[in-house]
């Protein structure tokens, strides 16, 4: 099939890099603000879905020659390792710590482990999401 | 974490290691990473003989589950230590020889050594934890490595066949033992051996005694091959030989024997013990012998040799378990028999553990092991005749070696468990000794079979595929050791019997020792002239007759009927077992997604529903409800009218935008309820389904409302009216019903304080709750792979086909 989407595809160019940009900041501000680890994840896969929706899987799949079955396992090692850490520092699995730091440019930040098992999480559900949509739209 | 830990668990560390060695050493052969490690281990555990040997143990624990009494608690004892020695010693013998086996070209030596290593941390683990749960764990990690190695040449039907045969058996013998544990637990309240051994008096004279004794009884039996669950063991021998020699003949087998020996202490009061484990032993050693004695191939003579071997062991502790009745020592008349048993498991493992070595030799060398093909191999491989030899006359009891020491000691055992005065022995007791004897004539004339027609008789240069010679020196190294363990234990029997035996002995019969009193073990050869000396002239004498005319009464065995054995009642029983799931399964799987969520659905009811009647839950309350606003009317009539209108839809897209519509005004209401979280979440959610209900759109048939019938859809109609109001109502009685406090005060008091965040619905997300959030992203991530293994399987399978067009 044939498509001509101009409007479509020039548009998703620009919005793509707002969205995942927007995905980005929830993921980071999940601690304090409306956010995190698995929304951001969940708007980053709308970005991409957005891609696959203006061009097609094969274009995406060049863009972005991510597989993302290695992607949920990156994720939940990530987020299972942030978990064991606690172990090393004899403390229960999943206990997480947390520090303020005063980094330049940004000043005084604060510092958690919740972040890394975040990313683990943030990682699984792009990874998750997008298998399923890319098995699915290939099966065709 | 102590040494004793680390020792258990290094093979095991090293089997992760194992597969990136194989890959980054490719030119050197895997097993030589191997060999130090049992060797060291062998050397690390023969220190302990100068404690064990005074009737001390060493005790070392790590906490683990300690709220369930579950306790990594390692012990060695003398007995532990008796099979500890044995795992890791035949252990470094079964690698070295696996090494000039096994060819690096040509077999998957990564996973082969990673099994072993699994095998060998698995059975020590068996042997020297002294809590249940661990042994338990450990028993059934040695199955399963069991039966990936049985199935290690997958390619082979007959491997498949075997390593689930042996799966089967011993998983159900393993669960059996599970309840057991259960039992024993509930009668005395620990999982630790020690502590249950002392309480013996209790468990005896407990109502659950019998049930708990049969339990274990199934477990030790089932995976040291007992009649009638030997079956799995000739089948195992589908294993490339290294294994059979280490798993099926010299430790894996012998777990049973350790179990029953282990828990002597605690069943064997009761006459149930005796007679059971003495009967079955006996007539497992009759019908392993008496099958061994028909069968041509050599590796199969070899297993049910080993299953007659280990009911031989089994029946010695059966007896040896009534000298406990007699409270002391005395002069040690039925001790003898475990003295016995402890001594020919140590013998049976040197010169079976070198039979199957020699067996592996011939096949490797010739290319078969039929003993119709095979035959004057005596001038081609002079060094393994010699093994053959002094491992198939120490087999049959022939002097002086060690073979003969231990069959003497199990003469003396059966003759003395026919004069005992209780458990009603003086009824059929004498028909131990008649068995026992029966069964050695066989043993004499199957090891005969073994090493005369192989290396005697007529060379059949035509039936053999390569051209035989003397395996290389490699493979000689480790049979060549066990069979001057067999000569050196056959002439010095007494290097092993304050070492290893009698500290062994003091660990199943503690009840008959004072403190630091230990058995007196002395091993001789000639007794005088003694029933026993008669009966193995006459084992020998009658065997060479037997050998002898053995075409004129070998025509028995064709006369037992096939349609009996156990192996056509296991086959038929799997078979039945798959049919009737497979029936069973068939009746409500339809493949219809229709039906499972009908299924899904009906249970939800029924379970909710009745749990709200039964428990008197429904309740309505509205003295502490929100006023209703005018946009909440709004978003509900937008959410009902769009449900409804589903129902109508004429074309699935349709559907597909309604139920989005259904979905945003959901997330319209995080937004009025102030969940910002939540609505976002929602929001996204909603795009992404969407997005991928168009992708699948092409996949799904067209709507087809006009064909179903009326009982179909009244069925829809139901199960959605009901579903609709139960969740209602249970809405409304949660709210309701307030019998507790609400845990949202506490998240609000400590989000900050303990947690660092701000936001309490992430913070409870990564980090009060993160253990839901793991196992959710986990359960996420086995999804997207179903989903991909799903859809890629079928395409595959779907060219598969077309290739066969």
């Amino acid at each position: 099939m044939k498509t001509n989407d101009v409007i479509l595809q020039t548009v998703t160019k620009f919005v793509l890099f707002v969205i995942i940009l927007f995905s980005i900041h929830l993921f980071f501000a999940g601690h304090y603000y409306p956010g995190g680890g698995f929304i951001g994840g969940l708007m980053t896969s709308g970005a991409i879905v957005l891609l696959l929706l203006a061009f097609d899987i094969k274009t995406v799949k060049m863009i972005l020659p991510f597989d993302y079955i290695k992607v949920v396992a990156v994720g939940l090692l990530i987020a299972i390792g942030t978990g064991s850490g606690a172990l090393f520092f004899n403390m229960p699995f999943l206990t997480h710590a947390y520090t303020y730091a005063y980094l330049p440019l940004l000043g005084k930040t604060s510092l958690h482990t919740a972040v890394l098992f975040d990313t683990g999480v943030f990682l699984v559900v792009i990874g998750v999401t997008m298998t399923i949509i890319q098995t699915i739209g290939e099966s065709e | 974490m102590s040494l004793l830990h680390l020792a258990v668990l290094s093979p095991l560390l090293l089997a992760i290691l194992i597969p990136f060695l194989h890959k980054y050493f490719k030119s050197i052969h895997t097993g030589w990473f191997l060999l130090p490690l049992p060797a060291v281990l062998f050397v690390y555990f023969l220190q302990f003989i100068s404690t064990t040997g005074h009737g001390g143990t060493v005790m070392e624990t790590v906490p683990w589950i300690s709220s369930l009494g579950i306790d990594f608690t390692l012990k060695v004892d003398g007995l532990g230590l008796l099979f500890a020695l044995l795992i890791t010693g035949i252990g470094a013998l079964v690698v070295l020889y696996s090494i000039y086996y096994l060819n690096p070209d040509k077999e998957k030596l990564n996973t082969f050594y990673v099994y072993l290593l699994l095998f060998m941390g698995a059975m020590l683990g068996v042997v020297l934890s002294d809590n249940l749960i661990v042994l338990y764990t450990f028993w059934e990690l040695t199955s399963f490595s069991s039966f990936l190695l049985i199935g290690y040449w997958n390619h082979r039907e007959r491997s498949r066949y075997g390593a689930q045969k042996s799966m089967l058996i011993t998983v159900f013998g393993g669960l059996s033992m599970l309840g057991g544990i259960l039992m024993l637990y509930i009668i005395t309240g620990t999982f630790s051996i020690s502590e249950t051994i002392e309480m013996s008096n209790e468990v005896v004279n407990h109502p659950l005694f019998t049930a708990t004794l049969i339990l274990f009884l199934l477990g030790a039996f089932t995976k040291s091959a007992q009649f009638p669950f030997h079956i799995w063991l000739p089948d195992a021998m589908e294993a490339p030989t290294p294994v059979s020699a280490y798993l099926h003949s010299a430790t894996m087998v012998k777990a049973g024997i350790y179990l029953v020996a282990r828990m002597t202490p605690v069943f064997a009061h009761s006459g149930t013990w005796v007679w059971l484990v003495a009967g079955v032993g006996v007539i497992t050693l009759f019908w392993g012998s008496f099958s061994a004695v028909k069968q041509t191939d050599l590796k199969a003579i070899l297993a049910f040799s080993t299953v007659s071997q280990l009911g031989m062991i089994m029946s010695l502790l059966g007896a040896g378990a009534a000298a406990l009745h007699y409270g002391t020592i005395g002069d040690g008349y039925y001790i003898v028999a475990v003295t016995a048993a402890v001594f020919h498991l140590i013998n049976h493992a040197t010169f079976k553990g070198s039979l199957f070595m020699v067996t592996g030799i011939i096949d490797h060398e010739t290319g078969t092991r039929d003993i119709r093909k095979l035959g004057g191999l005596m001038n081609f491989m002079p060094i393994t005749f010699t093994l053959a030899i002094i491992g198939t006359f120490s087999m049959a009891g022939i002097p002086p070696f060690n073979g003969f020491l231990s069959k003497e000691m199990f003469f003396t055992g059966m003759l003395r468990i026919a004069e005992m005065d209780i458990f009603n022995m003086d009824t059929w007791g004498i028909l131990f000794p008649i068995i026992a004897w029966t069964a050695s004539v066989f043993t004499f004339l199957y090891s005969m079979m073994y090493v005369f027609k192989t290396f005697m008789g007529k060379y059949q240069p035509e039936k053999l595929e390569k051209k035989p010679h003397e395996a290389p020196i490699g493979m000689l190294i480790s049979p060549v050791i066990l069979a001057s363990l067999v000569i050196v234990f056959g002439f010095f029997p007494n290097v092993l019997s304050d070492s290893i035996i009698s500290p062994a002995m003091g660990a199943i019969l503690p009840s008959l020792l004072e403190s630091g009193e230990g058995f007196e073990v002395h091993i001789s050869h000639w007794h005088g002239p003694t029933a026993e000396l008669f009966m193995t002239i006459g084992v020998i004498t009658i065997g060479i007759l037997l050998y002898k005319f053995m075409p004129k009464w070998a025509g028995i065995y064709s006369k037992l009927p096939s349609r009996m054995s156990f192996n056509r009642f296991y086959d038929r029983g799997t078979e039945l077992l798959e049919l009737t799931s497979r029936n069973i399964t068939k009746s409500y799987m339809t493949g219809f997604i229709r039906s499972y969520l009908v299924y899904i659905f009906s249970f939800f009811i029924l379970a909710l529903a009745s749990t709200l009647i039964f428990k008197n839950a429904f309740k309505l309350d509205l003295s502490d409800v929100a006023p209703i606003r005018f946009f909440e009317v709004v978003l509900v009539l937008i959410m009902a009218v769009s449900a409804i209108t589903i129902l109508f839809a004429k074309s699935r897209l349709t559907s597909i935008i309604l139920l989005g519509a259904v979905g945003y005004t959901v997330a319209l209401f995080f937004v009025l309820f102030r969940a910002p979280d939540l609505a976002l979440t929602q929001l996204v959610i909603e795009t992404v389904s969407v997005a991928l209900f168009l992708l699948a759109f092409y996949h799904l048939p067209q709507i087809r409302r006009n064909e179903e019938r009326i009982r179909f859809r009244a069925t829809n109609a139901l199960i959605s009216i009901a579903v609709g109001a139960i969740v209602t109502m249970i809405a409304l009685s949660a709210h309701s019903n307030k019998t507790f406090n609400s845990i949202s005060e506490y998240y609000v008091e400590n989000t900050y304080k303990k947690a660092g965040g701000e936001n309490m619905v992430n913070v409870i997300l990564v980090d009060f709750r993160g253990f839901d959030t793991m196992f959710e992203i986990a359960v996420l991530g086995i999804a997207a792979l179903g989903i991909f293994a799903m859809i890629k399987l079928r395409l595959t399978r779907g060219r598969e086909l077309d290739e066969n067009k």
